[in-house]
């Protein structure tokens, strides 16, 4: 994939392999992303799909593999690489206002105890203003709609200027304006090169909002451009149920430590 | 508390002579128990407030469980009861536990909660199983050493309030510091993650400053209420501020404050210990909060509940009065009480009341014939019976629901429309002129003929 760029692909997967304490999630996985494009990985509910994500930003531990960035380590692309958890993650009560909510998007460049600056402060108006949630900057999060909550992550993300975004289910729960405002968003950023893979769940739209799709059900069933990769084979293989003796194996494997034993032999 | 028990027995001053002997700080003691308490006061609150944020609040009961077995070695070890040599002690088994009780969740199938529960108790039981084998030794100095368990505020010496001070100042020092960071792990530790910032180093030095304001804590109130004056603080405070930098600054004075309730009364009445007094007054003021906070109080909530049931049954009287007026073919405006309870089920007292309240708002007129609109009130009868009537069309043409559904959903959500949303739904059902009874729907400025 990806073969005629002359830069490295902005996430290069490797092997990948992921459990949740014994139990298989995600089994040797590997692929290139292209650069520019919106990327959905799709897959059924227990997929690995936020896993797979979490792993690629280092927030869940691998067993097995590695992920690039732009060809080298997350540490050395951390500030070209902005992540949009599940909005589920937080708790919303939390007692903070919307502006500072974006403003957190600085933190990966302030050092230690410095605070935004006047500069950062612009950054996260423009970003606001890119999402239509200016008029809510004084706002407690607590008083946002679901729609509203996740376009304040969006800016967040947006305030980190960052050339590729890594989303967990942006359209999970949104009404109609936020969906466009993603949407709007998208475009923008693909305009600019920038590269966006999100975690999707809706197939109905995945060929209308993406360029490329990842399916994934507890491994890799396909990668590519949507018009070559969404077929009905491919649907089958990825909601088809897992295959229970991969799963079953691999299970038993990690059980008896068989991996760690025979690395070491 | 012997050391405030007066010399003279014969000596009964008035409980005011008694405050003012107080303020005098005649008793050098008095100003060192006062400051002591009130450092402790804020320190643990401002700290114990990103506990609480993280939803990690039992972490300070732990802490305090933990320390216990580090005092009693430390006094085991050196036989002294130097604050700095108990500081350290307490310091040092803190973090054991604390290193447990994050470790086991992380590494085996048990739950926080779980292991939480584990440690606290397994450390308060070593900490009393050598507090019982000191007690049973010839040593100097071990007289006191139980007073750790529920604190002796009277007992603290300059020593004390020195350490107190130093450690107060290095917590507020970091929580300034670092506040912008604190406050995105507790709000989103994995995005924290995600930009790069050293999460685990910054919660290490987090617990260390809850360690240390813990560990402080214990000469005063004791490794039993020690999470109290942590939590209470900011659960007070979140009630009456929704911005964490207020919320940090109005813990800090809860607690200072009770820090001064608590040693005044434990001077006044000499029985009186100041910790659990302080643990009651920081209590007291959580309640009284609870009960009389702007937007987030008892009250306040009962308040507004009251006034929305008020206005809502006004509107349904509008209502009833607007459907009867329709049926007259807007001739007969006048209506009397019979009339209005037939079309609408109401209590006669709580119908009559509220009435008089609509006549009082000017919205309607009483006379010997009966109740009539005013202008005003057939204005907001009317924009309430087409809101009505517009969101029966609504429910009937989107959900495709019944319109006896239709009707009783509607009697909701006429109360809560706003011009906007009722120009919105104008806009969705363009050709609606008739609601799914058969009845027309009002225009906004609907032909005011009275």
């Amino acid at each position: 994939m990806n073969h005629n760029s002359v830069r490295p692909a902005p996430i290069k997967v490797q092997n990948l392999s992921m459990r949740y304490h014994h139990k298989p999630v995600l089994t040797d996985v590997s692929f290139d992303i292209p650069e520019g494009k919106t990327i959905a990985i799709v897959g059924p509910n227990g997929a690995g799909k936020s896993t797979l994500l979490k792993g690629i930003m280092g927030l869940e531990p691998l067993i097995e593999g590695s992920v690039s960035f732009f060809g080298k380590p997350l540490a050395d692309k951390r500030l070209s690489t902005a992540y949009v958890p599940q909005r589920e993650e937080i708790d919303w009560d939390f007692p903070i206002s919307v502006m500072d909510v974006v403003l957190m998007g600085r933190h990966g460049q302030l050092k230690l105890w410095q605070r935004p600056s006047k500069l950062d402060h612009e950054i996260a108006e423009q970003a606001l203003k890119d999402l239509q949630m200016w008029d809510f900057r004084d706002r407690q999060i607590s008083q946002l709609s679901g729609g509203q909550q996740q376009r304040v992550f969006l800016a967040r993300a947006l305030a980190q200027q960052a050339n590729l975004y890594l989303m967990d289910e942006p359209f999970a729960g949104v009404d109609v304006a936020t969906e466009k405002a993603i949407i709007e968003l998208f475009k923008t950023l693909k305009t600019q090169g920038k590269t966006i893979v999100c975690v999707h769940h809706d197939l109905n739209t995945v060929s209308e909002y993406f360029d490329w799709v990842l399916f994934i059900n507890a491994r890799l069933v396909a990668a590519g451009p949507v018009e070559e990769v969404l077929t009905k084979e491919n649907l089958q293989k990825t909601y088809g149920g897992r295959l229970s003796l991969l799963n079953d194996l691999t299970e038993e494997m990690y059980r008896t430590r068989l991996n760690q034993a025979h690395k070491s032999d | 508390m012997d050391n405030f028990t007066l010399l003279d027995p014969t000596y009964m001053p008035s409980t005011w002579q008694l405050l003012k002997e107080f303020w005098q700080f005649n008793d050098m003691n008095v100003l060192w128990v006062l400051m002591g308490s009130i450092l402790l006061g804020i320190s643990a609150s401002v700290i114990g407030s990103f506990a609480f944020l993280r939803r990690r609040s039992l972490i300070g009961d732990a802490l305090a469980h933990a320390a216990l077995p580090g005092v009693m070695m430390a006094f085991l070890l050196f036989q002294t009861r130097d604050p700095m040599v108990m500081f350290l002690g307490a310091v040092i088994s803190s973090f054991i536990g604390f290193f447990i009780i994050d470790w086991l969740p992380k590494n085996t199938k048990i739950k926080p909660d779980a292991a939480l529960a584990i440690t606290l108790s397994f450390f308060f039981a070593l900490g009393l199983m050598l507090l019982s084998f000191i007690q049973g030794m010839e040593v100097e100095n071990k007289s006191g050493l139980d007073k750790i368990l529920f604190g002796q505020a009277a007992a603290m010496t300059r020593d004390d309030i020195n350490l107190l001070m130093y450690v107060t100042i290095f917590i507020l020092i970091n929580v300034v510091l670092f506040f912008q960071k604190f406050r995105l792990i507790a709000f989103n530790s994995n995005y924290a993650r995600s930009l790069g910032v050293a999460v685990n180093r910054y919660e290490l030095l987090l617990a260390l400053l809850i360690v240390m304001s813990v560990v402080v804590g214990l000469q005063l109130v004791g490794v039993v209420l020690m999470a109290a004056v942590l939590l209470t603080p900011v659960a007070t405070a979140r009630l009456w501020s929704n911005q964490l930098r207020n919320i940090l600054l109005l813990a800090g004075a809860v607690g200072a404050m009770s820090a001064i309730i608590s040693t005044q009364i434990s001077y006044l009445a000499p029985a009186m210990p100041t910790g659990p007094w302080m643990v009651v007054s920081l209590s007291s003021l959580f309640f009284l909060s609870l009960l009389f906070a702007p937007d987030k109080g008892l009250v306040q909530r009962y308040l507004k509940q009251y006034q929305l049931r008020q206005r809502v049954s006004q509107e349904n009287i509008l209502r009833t009065l607007y459907k009867l007026w329709e049926r007259s073919q807007f001739e007969q405006n006048n209506f009397n009480i019979s009339d209005i309870q037939a079309l609408r089920a109401m209590p006669p007292q709580t119908l009559r009341k509220t009435l008089r309240h609509l006549c009082r708002k000017n919205l309607l007129r009483e006379s010997a014939l009966g109740f009539r609109f005013t202008k005003s009130g057939l204005e907001q009868a009317t924009q309430l019976t087409r809101r009505h009537r517009l969101w029966e069309n609504y429910l009937n043409e989107h959900l495709a629901l019944s319109p006896d559904q239709v009707h009783s959903q509607a009697e909701r959500i006429e109360h809560i429309l706003t011009l906007e949303q009722e120009k919105q739904l104008e806009e969705e059902l363009k050709d609606s002129l008739q609601d799914p009874h058969g009845n027309a729907i009002p225009n906004r400025a609907a032909g005011i003929k009275l």
